[in-house]
Parts: C-alpha cells; sequence; structure tokens
C-alpha cells in the first residue's frame, strides 16, 4: 500500500436509553393495543394527535384524551423520487399528511392503493394495519394509508394544517 | 398514571471524510511510521500540522512538511479510569498531551502506563500498530520511554 492517504471512515455511533415521557408512553401503550389516542387543549380546545403533553400555541397542559378514528383526511403531501440509504419502499411513492378524524393536527404517513399522479389535498384516507401480531410501542402500526371511496374534503375543513 | 416507557436507542453514521492534503500526508506518514509537522512562519514546529498557517493565514504546502521524533515528552495528561467503547483500551489508562521532539506544540493519544508511573515532563514514546492503514490509530498509543 503506497498510494497517499486521501480519505478516512469516522463511524460515529451513540447508544441512549430513551424514554418518550409520559404521555407518550400512554399515546404509544394505546397504539400497542390498537387504539389511536389524542389529547385536548383546555385552552383552545385543538386535539393533538400523536399526542402531546401540553398545547405548543398555548402552552397549557393537556389532561383530556380524545378517541381519535382511523379515517382522515389528506392535507398535503410530497411524492418522493429521489433514491437514498436504506431505502424500503420502492420508488416513487407517496408520503402524506392526514388530519385523522377527531385530531386537529397532521400525522406523517405512507400514503399507497394510489399513484403519485391521482394524489390530490383533500381526499379522504383510511389506515391500514400491521398485523395485530406485530403491533407494538410504536406509530409504524399503522402501517399506510389508502384512499377511501368519500369525496373529497372541502379545503376549508383542512386549510390550517397545509 | 402509568409506568413510562423506555428503550434501547442506537444512532450510528457510517461517514467517510476526505483528509484534504496536509492531514491526508499527515496519516500517510503515520502508515510509514513517520510523523509529520509544519514549520510555521513564527518558527515555531506544529504537529499535527494545520492546514493554514496560524499566522500568515496561507495554506500550509505538503510537500513542506518536516520529520519529527517519535519520542517525547508528555506536558499534561489525565486518567481514564472507566474506558468505554471505541477507546483504544479496555483498562483503564491515561490520555496524555504529547510534545515530540522537534516540536513545539502537543498531540493528543493515550499513553499505556500505570498510573503512578505517570508524571508530566515523563518521557515517552510511539508505539506503532501492527497494521498500520493511514488512519490517526496507526499511532497505537504512547508508552513510557525511560531514562
Ligand atoms: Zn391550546
Amino acid at each position: 500500500m503506497s498510494e497517499p492517504v486521501t480519505g478516512i471512515t469516522t463511524p460515529i455511533r451513540m447508544e441512549y436509553r430513551y424514554t418518550p415521557g409520559r404521555t407518550t408512553s400512554d399515546f404509544l401503550k394505546a397504539m400497542k393495543g390498537g387504539r389511536m389516542e389524542g389529547r385536548r387543549c383546555p385552552s383552545c380546545r385543538k386535539v393533538y394527535f400523536p399526542a402531546r403533553g401540553g398545547c405548543s400555541m398555548c402552552g397549557r397542559e393537556f389532561a383530556e384524551t380524545v378517541p381519535i378514528k382511523e379515517t382522515g383526511t389528506l392535507a398535503t403531501f410530497a411524492v418522493v423520487n429521489v433514491n437514498f440509504a436504506n431505502r424500503v419502499i420502492d420508488l416513487p411513492y407517496v408520503t402524506a399528511e392526514v388530519v385523522f378524524d377527531g385530531a386537529d393536527t397532521t400525522t406523517m404517513v405512507l400514503l399507497r392503493g394510489v399513484s403519485p399522479e391521482e394524489v390530490r389535498m383533500g381526499m379522504r384516507v383510511k389506515a391500514h394495519w400491521i398485523p395485530k401480531e406485530e403491533w407494538d410501542y410504536s406509530l409504524a402500526n399503522i402501517d399506510y394509508v389508502e384512499p377511501i371511496d368519500e369525496p373529497d374534503a372541502e379545503y376549508d375543513s383542512y386549510k390550517d394544517l397545509v | 398514571m402509568s409506568d413510562v416507557l423506555s428503550a434501547p436507542h442506537v444512532m450510528e453514521f457510517p461517514y467517510t471524510r476526505s483528509t484534504g492534503p496536509v492531514v491526508g500526508a499527515f496519516l500517510t506518514g503515520l502508515r510509514d511510521q513517520k510523523v509529520l509537522a509544519y514549520h510555521s512562519s513564527d518558527g515555531t514546529v506544529v504537529c499535527p500540522p494545520p492546514e493554514y498557517d496560524a499566522h500568515t493565514v496561507a495554506p500550509v504546502e505538503a510537500a513542506k512538511l518536516i520529520e519529527v521524533a517519535s519520542e517525547g515528552v508528555v506536558t499534561s495528561w489525565s486518567w481514564n479510569p472507566a474506558p468505554r467503547d471505541g477507546n483504544p483500551f479496555d483498562r483503564p489508562f491515561a490520555w496524555a498531551l504529547v510534545k515530540l521532539d522537534g516540536a513545539d506544540t502537543s498531540m493528543l493519544h493515550a499513553l499505556d502506563a500505570e498510573r503512578g508511573a505517570i508524571e508530566t515532563g515523563m518521557r515517552v514514546r510511539i508505539r506503532w500498530a501492527a497494521e498500520r492503514v493511514g488512519f490517526i490509530n496507526d499511532i497505537a498509543c504512547f508508552e513510557p520511554a525511560g531514562g
């Protein structure tokens, strides 16, 4: 070996014990049981899903837990065309921001069952879960959302979330 | 209120970096068991070599690097009683600043010595790695040089 050195690899590795805190722990336990749970702000009445400990707008701590439906509205989306490391889904695919019924915030989730050219804001969608035996303390229990046969939602119903 | 969850979480980045001409020359030197340094514009010899002169800010030319000795003196040190993954040893050791003979600045590396034997001013020498690839770990560590 006599070529001059021009590059080195410097792998960096950090091992944590991660705790998500009280609210997200409760949220993830509900997900493991197949339930989608949000939290409502006592001040502005908005429902956060995924659940958060407090309202980012009002600064108030949440107390009320609210059931969230598996159906929702696609508020906005991105078509992914660019390759990247560790990709597991065929390109192109669609990443959607979905406001699930009962929630006032969006959740980023994979959209399947429709070609990228046909995706539009306001589409009605439904969560598709991974097999029950595989449910874990994870939002990834929702594998993806897919379109359902309902008229598109009015723009005004999700305009604050795009 | 229920129990709070917790789980192991590993974050890992397999960075590949280009060295640039000066660091590349320094690492190439280590592979050949040579330590290169920079004779800077104010007369001091800086080891490891910088990429720019600290006073004129001119780029350092790799071809003008000079060799310093593989022996030197400890200028400061710190005992590491609880080595972690990625440390050069799995037993307690010292981190030391070593000013190699011919250099005016110190470089940081591991020092393999008994804690009671370490003191500022002690003579040490490089223990070269058996397999050298052009990396800082080509210097396995420093060890006492006696005398
Ligand atoms: Zn609020």
